[in-house]
C-alpha cells in the first residue's frame, strides 16, 4: 500500500516539475530578448555615406558608424607599391582568421584598389590606435614602415590594418561592410558592385 | 504608560520574536574576548555599505540615465543642488572606502584563517559580496558617461569578446547597441540601483547569519567553543553589546574622521579615486592616452595586461578572484593563525602581499618592457601563493596553540 502510493507520488511529481520547469524558457525569454539591441538602435546603427573623391593621397579621416571610428585612407602611390613592407613582421597578412568580406579582391582590403576602409577599433581592448603613415624609426619600432599604433596597450597594424606579430591586439583591423558608387562611399552596407 | 509599552512589546513579541533575534544576533551575541584592529574592517564595511545606499538613493532624485543628460546631470548634482557635491563625493569616497575595508577585511582572512574550517561559507558569502563589489563599482563608474566611464566599460565589456563563438553576440546583447550608448547606460543603472543592491544585501544577510553560526574568530586561532561555562557560553567570550559595540564605535570615529577629510579635501585622491578624464564627456571616437582603471581594479588589470593573448587574459583574470573562493581547501594547516603558522606561510604571505600591491601600482600606469616583466613576476607570486598552498602548509613545523584566549 505504502509503495504503491510513493510510485504514484513520485510519477506526480516528476510530472508537475517537468511541465514547470518546462516554463522556464519561455518566462525567461521576454527578460533576455529586452536586451537586444531595440528597433530604434537598430536603424540608429544604418549605413553612412560620405564623398571620398575630395581626400588628398596619403590622408587619413575618420567616419563615425553605429558611433565606432571607421578609418578611411587613401593610399598614395608608393605607399600601395610598398604594401607588404612589414609582411614578415605580420602576424595574419592574408587576414585568415578573421572573417574579411571582400578577401582577395584589392591588396587594399577593401573594394577599391585606393581607398582602405576599417574599423578604427583596436582588436585588443577597443582603444582606437593612431594614425603614423610615415615610413620613419619610431619609438616602438625602430624600422617602422607606417600604419597604425595603439597608445593604449601599444599594438600596431600597417597601412592597411594588418596587425603585426607580439603585440597584445589577436586579429587585424575588421573591415565593415561598404561598397563604392562612383566617388560615394558607403559604410554598413554591402550594397551594389564596386 | 511605561506599562502600555510593555503590553505592546509582549503583543508584538509573541507574534515576531523580536527580543529573541535581537539578543541572538546584537546584544547576548558572544564574540572573542580578545581581538586586534583587524577585527574592525568587517564593521566598518556594513558602515560604508549603509553610506552608499543613503548617498545613493539621493544621487538618483537629480541624476538623468540618458546619453544626451547623463554627464550635464552629474555636473548639475556638482552645481546647482544644494549640497549636491557632498552627496555625490560621498558616494565616490565611499566607493573607494569600501573596497579599502574589504581589502583588509580580507587579508584579515589570510592573516588569521578566517576561512578555515568550520567557516568556510561564511568565507565563500564574503567571496561573493567582494565579486558583487566589483560589478556594482564597475556599473557604477559607468553611469557620469565620462570618458574614462566610456572607454572603461568599453575595454571590459570587449573583454566577453574573448569568449570564443558567443563573445561578440554576448558583447552587442550586453551593450543593446552597437557601442556603449544611453540604452547601455541606463540598463547598467538598473542593474547599479536596484538589482546588484538587492543582491549584496542579501549576500552580506548570509555573510553574518553564517557567521553567527559559526562564531567569529580571533587571532590567536583558539577554538572558544571548547571551554564553555554552566549556561554553554564560551568562557573566553564577551557579550556583543557593550563590549563589541562600543569598541567598535570608536574604530567608527576614527574611520568617518578619515573618510570626511577625504572627502571634503581629496575628493579625487590624486585621479586614483576619480580619474581625471571622467571630468571630459564621454566621446566615441577620441580614445584618452592612457586608460587605466580606478585603483580598486587595478591588480587584476595588471593580471590581464600581463597576459600577451586576449583570451588567456580574461582566464587569469577571472582565475585571480575564483581562486579565493577554494581557500578553505587549499589550507592544510592544522593551525588558522599566521601567530602559530611556520616560516614558510609567513614568507608566502607576506610576497603575496607585496605583489598584490606592486600589481595595483603596475595597473594603473602604462606598460613598458621592464614593468611588464614584473607584472609577469608578480601574477607567478599571486597564483603560487594559493597554488602552493596545500604544500608549504602540510610541512612546514607550526608552534602550539594555547587552549585559552
Amino acid at each position: 500500500m505504502q509503495e504503491k502510493d510513493n510510485t504514484r507520488r513520485k510519477v506526480l511529481i516528476g510530472l508537475t516539475s517537468a511541465v514547470g520547469l518546462s516554463g522556464i524558457p519561455f518566462a525567461a525569454t521576454p527578460f533576455i530578448a529586452a536586451w537586444n539591441p531595440s528597433a530604434k538602435a537598430k536603424a540608429a546603427g544604418a549605413s553612412v555615406k560620405l564623398d571620398v573623391s575630395k581626400m588628398q593621397y596619403g590622408q587619413q579621416i575618420q567616419v563615425a558608424w553605429r558611433k565606432q571610428p571607421v578609418f578611411v585612407v587613401r593610399h598614395t602611390k608608393e605607399s600601395l607599391e610598398n604594401i607588404d613592407s612589414a609582411l614578415p613582421k605580420l602576424a595574419d597578412p592574408n587576414s585568415d582568421q578573421i572573417e574579411e568580406p571582400y578577401k582577395g579582391q584589392n591588396p587594399t582590403r577593401s573594394k577599391s584598389s585606393e581607398y582602405t576602409v576599417m574599423v578604427g577599433v583596436c582588436t585588443h581592448l577597443g582603444c582606437s590606435p593612431k594614425y603614423h603613415p610615415e615610413v620613419e624609426p619610431k619609438p616602438w619600432d625602430a624600422s617602422w614602415a607606417g600604419g597604425f599604433f595603439c597608445p593604449c596597450h601599444g599594438s600596431m597594424f600597417d597601412m592597411v590594418g594588418r596587425v603585426y606579430k607580439g603585440v597584445p591586439a589577436p586579429t587585424n583591423l575588421p573591415v565593415p561592410p561598404h561598397f563604392f558608387d562612383g566617388s560615394i562611399l558607403t559604410i554598413g552596407e554591402d550594397g551594389g558592385t564596386a | 504608560m511605561s506599562e502600555m509599552v510593555g503590553k505592546l512589546f509582549g503583543w508584538v513579541n509573541s507574534r515576531l520574536p523580536v527580543s529573541n533575534t535581537f539578543e541572538r544576533h546584537l546584544s547576548k551575541h558572544p564574540v572573542p574576548s580578545k581581538v586586534n584592529f583587524w577585527y574592525l574592517f568587517g564593521a566598518l564595511a556594513s558602515v560604508v555599505l549603509i553610506i552608499q545606499i543613503v548617498s545613493g538613493i539621493w544621487l538618483i532624485m537629480p541624476y538623468s540615465n540618458t546619453e544626451e543628460e547623463a554627464f550635464a546631470s552629474i555636473e548639475y548634482i556638482m552645481r546647482d543642488v544644494d549640497y549636491g557635491w557632498v552627496i555625490r563625493y560621498m558616494h565616490t569616497t565611499g566607493a573607494s572606502m569600501f573596497f579599502a575595508v574589504v581589502y583588509l577585511h580580507m587579508f584579515r582572512g589570510l592573516l588569521y584563517g578566517s576561512y578555515q574550517k568550520p567557516k568556510e561559507l561564511v568565507w565563500i558569502f564574503g567571496c561573493t559580496i567582494y565579486l558583487a563589489m566589483m560589478a556594482e563599482g564597475f556599473l557604477g563608474y559607468v553611469l557620469p558617461y565620462g570618458q574614462m566611464s566610456y572607454w572603461g566599460a568599453q575595454v571590459i565589456i570587449s573583454l566577453f569578446g574573448a569568449i570564443p563563438y558567443i563573445g561578440e553576440s554576448l558583447e552587442l546583447w550586453i551593450r543593446g547597441d552597437y557601442y556603449i550608448s544611453g540604452i547601455t547606460v541606463s540598463r547598467f543603472f538598473a542593474l547599479h540601483v536596484v538589482a546588484l543592491p538587492l543582491v549584496l544585501i542579501a549576500l552580506v544577510f548570509l555573510h553574518l547569519v553564517a557567521l553567527h553560526e559559526v562564531g567569529a574568530g580571533n587571532p590567536e586561532g583558539v577554538d572558544i567553543e571548547e571551554h564553555l561555562d554552566d549556561d554553554g557560553v564560551p568562557l573566553d567570550s564577551v557579550p556583543f553589546f557593550p563590549y563589541k559595540v562600543l569598541n567598535a564605535l570608536v574604530g567608527i570615529g576614527v574611520f568617518m574622521t578619515v573618510f570626511a577629510i577625504i572627502m571634503f579635501f581629496f575628493p579625487e585622491g590624486g585621479g586614483y579615486f576619480i580619474e581625471m578624464a571622467n571630468f571630459e564627456e564621454a566621446n566615441p571616437l577620441v580614445t584618452p592616452e592612457h586608460i587605466a582603471p580606478v585603483w580598486y581594479y587595478s591588480p587584476y588589470y595588471a593580471m590581464l595586461r600581463a597576459v600577451p593573448d586576449k583570451l588567456g587574459g580574461l582566464i587569469v583574470m577571472g582565475s585571480a578572484v575564483a581562486i579565493l573562493f577554494v581557500v578553505p581547501w587549499l589550507d592544510k594547516s592544522k593551525v588558522a593563525s599566521i601567530r602559530y603558522k611556520g616560516i614558510y606561510s609567513k614568507v608566502a604571505l607576506a610576497l603575496f602581499g607585496i605583489s598584490f600591491i606592486t600589481l595595483g601600482y603596475l595597473g594603473t600606469v602604462s606598460v613598458t618592457e621592464v614593468r611588464k616583466t614584473m607584472s609577469v613576476i608578480c601574477t607567478v607570486i599571486y597564483f603560487a601563493f594559493f597554488l602552493l598552498m596545500p604544500v608549504y602548509t602540510k610541512y612546514e613545523k607550526t608552534l602550539e596553540v594555547p587552549e585559552r584566549l
